[in-house]
């Protein structure tokens, strides 16, 4: 199982004939995703096929409204790469058309444009993820999103992180490992955002396919801590946790928009320390994430062995061994 | 974005908040000409740079005559300021801000900033003005009174009401003070301000509500809608490297350590700068050549690296998803010949293509220590300083 995208995924790209938009369009349907149709105003009727470089397996055909694309297409899911100026607007025309899961890729979107957005949000139902952020991805299922997918393979880890090649580092190393992700949802790097740790713990604690979650947090803000407290009161599946940013200076952004530690808030140490108490297995060293899940796992494994009705888990063993030998080649 | 004291001022005043009279001066005799055409009889010299806590450091100093405003401008302009924020180096003084003395009766705080665990813009207003907010937030934590803005319906009267009786005010300086939040608000939402700090707020011993101190920030995210503010930019408060990086469109920030850095993505760089400290070193640096890592942008990277004299060694960490691995080791391979780099680098690249890209890197001919893992590559690269 996996969480938010899967093979009922139905998306719509928002800004499809742009350079990054078509780009990565190539790349979702290559990767097996049902991309149903496209979004940019004054091009309706078009058929998309691609640029030369990056030509689509699968036409996709283009409307003017994301309204018309749900209407035509029954489009539920949609990935924005509309430039920062307009970003904000193309959210929340996707949630007034009734798409249910919004995946805001641009980076640079004013923060006063988001206040906005996270409000209009609350009103229409719909989730968001991101803005600013890699996307999302059920290996193996769909992929909606920026992040390469080979380096996904199905399994049971699930991984949440505000960042983008941290996120694939870490991936990396649990498929190098043997393991698999059922979900990476790439939070995003900015002060607001539609997800956040906790909305995407509560939905890996329902979720079967998930038997042990990766937490990869920045400094700045307090998401973690929140985060933490859930996982302390509710959350029964293990938690791996790393924080990126214990030698950042104070008052600096260091890079995205919501990595700075202000008014003497939100760094690393406060950060890993709250995730500790909260029984997260926090690593000090962003290279030994993936060993900590295998560790973790097996723990769990061997001292419940009796309880389990573990079919899942044998194949997913299975499989692991599989994928190592093919690793090595 | 930061900018000055002075400037803040200029743009409340814009938006009708209440300040005291004042001029920025560049030398003491525009010093002496500001207070003169201010008038009165005492003048306030403050020193303006980006860092807070100049009071203590003795950057602010009152004035009882035009002599004395003379004599304390020339004290102050190009004197080393050193505060809690500027570092042990301090920061040299360029600028002054010269402003009528005022009467106090009251000091007090208030702050606008985005409350990101609630995603909406939040006023506080606290008592305990003049003071280190940070420390009344961690002791007295009640003492800072707070409104969130609802940012369908904004700012209303009946919040900046309720924060300015919560204040213990009454009368005509409730009234001043209702109007102060409500200007001040505004100042904040339609420049894209990300700070908006009157720390003190004071009210003046006739009753006005004026912002003695105001210290702006603005989201770098929405500088493209405001062309005049990106005017207000002080290059003399930026470090030298990271003004240059810039120029490349690269995120730079530089540090105190000797362990030169350069990565791809604003995460992996921060656990990278982490990792290296871990390993016994110290990173000089954030630096984040974005998520594509190709000959130019490497080559620049080098480029601000080594500008930094510090830099014993430089460790590459890439990890390679949509672009390939053994691409970006031919843009290192390119770039370390274009900029002649004789220091010892170490190269991790994983991903796409790795392996191959690990053999292009040793048969370079060039000095690459290659790493086969993220631990590795901070083993190896602090191997090298210690060396």
């Amino acid at each position: 199982m996996s969480i938010l995208v899967d093979k009922s995924t139905r998306l719509v790209v928002q800004g499809i004939t742009g350079g990054e938009g078509t780009f990565h369009t190539y790349q979702i349907i290559d990767y097996g995703t049902k991309v149903v149709a496209g979004v940019t105003p004054g091009k309706g009727g078009l058929v998309y096929n691609g640029s030369d470089q990056y030509p689509f397996k699968k036409p996709v055909p283009v409307f003017n409204t994301v309204a018309d694309a749900v209407k035509n297409e029954g489009a539920n899911t949609s990935v924005i790469f509309v430039p920062a100026g307009f970003a904000a607007e193309a959210i929340m025309e996707s949630a007034e058309a009734g798409i249910k899961l919004i995946v805001a890729i641009t980076e640079g979107i004013p923060a006063r444009d988001m206040v906005k957005v996270y409000e209009y949000l609350q009103r229409t139902g719909a989730r968001m993820i991101g803005p600013n952020c890699p996307g999302i991805i059920s290996p193996g299922k769909a992929k909606v999103g920026i992040m390469p997918g080979f380096i996904h393979r199905p399994g049971t880890v699930g991984i949440i992180s505000r960042s983008g090649t941290l996120t694939y580092e870490a991936v990396w190393q649990v498929t190098q490992l043997g393991l698999g992700q059922s979900t990476c949802i790439g939070i995003g790097g900015d002060p607001i955002i539609g997800t956040r740790f906790i909305d995407a713990m509560k939905l890996f604690k329902d979720d079967d396919g998930t038997e042990a979650v990766i937490m990869i947090g920045e400094i700045g803000g307090t998401a973690e801590e929140e985060a933490a407290d859930y996982v302390k009161k509710y959350f029964k599946k293990p938690v791996i946790g790393f924080i990126a940013g214990r030698t950042a200076p104070p008052g600096r952004r260091m890079g995205h928009a919501g990595a700075i530690i202000s008014g003497g808030k939100g760094t690393a140490a406060e950060k890993m320390l709250a995730m500790k108490k909260a029984g997260i297995h926090v690593v000090e060293s962003p290279a030994l994430i993936g060993e900590m899940v295998k560790k973790v796992l097996g723990k769990k494994v061997s001292k419940k062995k009796v309880f389990l009705i573990s079919k899942k888990i044998k194949q997913s063993k299975i499989k692991s061994k599989k994928g190592k030998g093919k690793s090595k080649k | 974005m930061k900018i000055h004291e002075y400037q803040g001022k200029e743009i409340l005043k814009k938006f009708g908040v209440a300040i005291p009279q004042g001029g920025v001066a560049f030398s003491v005799d525009e010093a002496v000409k500001v207070a003169q055409s201010i008038g009165g009889n005492v003048w306030v010299v403050k020193a303006q740079i980006h860092a807070g806590g100049r009071g203590k450091g003795g950057g602010v100093k009152i004035a009882k005559s035009l002599d004395e405003v003379r004599q304390l401008a020339s004290q102050i302009l190009g004197m080393r300021l050193i505060t809690h924020q500027t570092g042990p180096e301090g920061k040299i003084v360029k600028r002054l801000l010269i402003e009528q003395g005022i009467s106090i009766a009251k000091e007090l705080y208030v702050g606008i900033t985005l409350d990101r665990a609630k995603s909406q813009n939040v006023v506080m207003a606290s008592t305990e003005g003049g003071v280190e907010i940070e420390k009344v937030a961690a002791e007295t934590p009640e003492k800072i009174l707070k409104e969130t803005v609802n940012p369908s319906i904004g700012f209303k009267d009946f919040q900046a009401r309720k924060l300015a009786f919560g204040l213990g005010l009454s009368g005509d300086v409730l009234k001043n003070a209702v109007k102060f939040l409500m200007l001040l608000y505004r100042a904040y939402e339609e420049t894209d301000a990300s700070l908006a700090e009157i720390n003190p707020l004071v009210i003046t011993t006739d009753g006005n509500v004026l912002a003695l101190d105001a210290k702006m920030n603005f989201d770098d995210n929405a500088l493209f809608r405001h062309s005049d503010i990106l005017t207000m930019r002080d290059l003399d408060e930026e470090e030298p490297l990271e003004i240059e990086a810039s120029k490349y469109n690269l995120n730079y920030i530089k540090l105190d350590g000797n362990v030169g850095c350069m990565v791809n993505g604003a995460g992996l760089a921060m656990a990278t700068m982490d990792i290296i400290k871990l390993a016994g070193g110290e990173p000089a640096n954030f630096l984040d050549v974005g998520g594509g890592a190709n000959v130019e942008t490497v080559s620049n990277g080098f480029k601000i690296i080594l500008s930094d004299k510090n830099v014993k060694a430089v460790l590459i960490n890439i990890f390679g998803g949509i672009v390939r691995c053994d691409r970006v080791a031919n843009g290192v391979i390119e770039a370390a010949k274009q900029v002649n780099i004789t220091l010892p680098v170490v190269v991790r690249l994983d991903g796409t293509n790795a392996i191959e890209a690990r053999e292009i890197l040793a048969n370079s001919g060039l000095n690459f220590a290659v790493a086969s893992s993220f631990e590795d590559a901070a083993k190896k690269v602090t191997q090298a300083i210690n060396n």
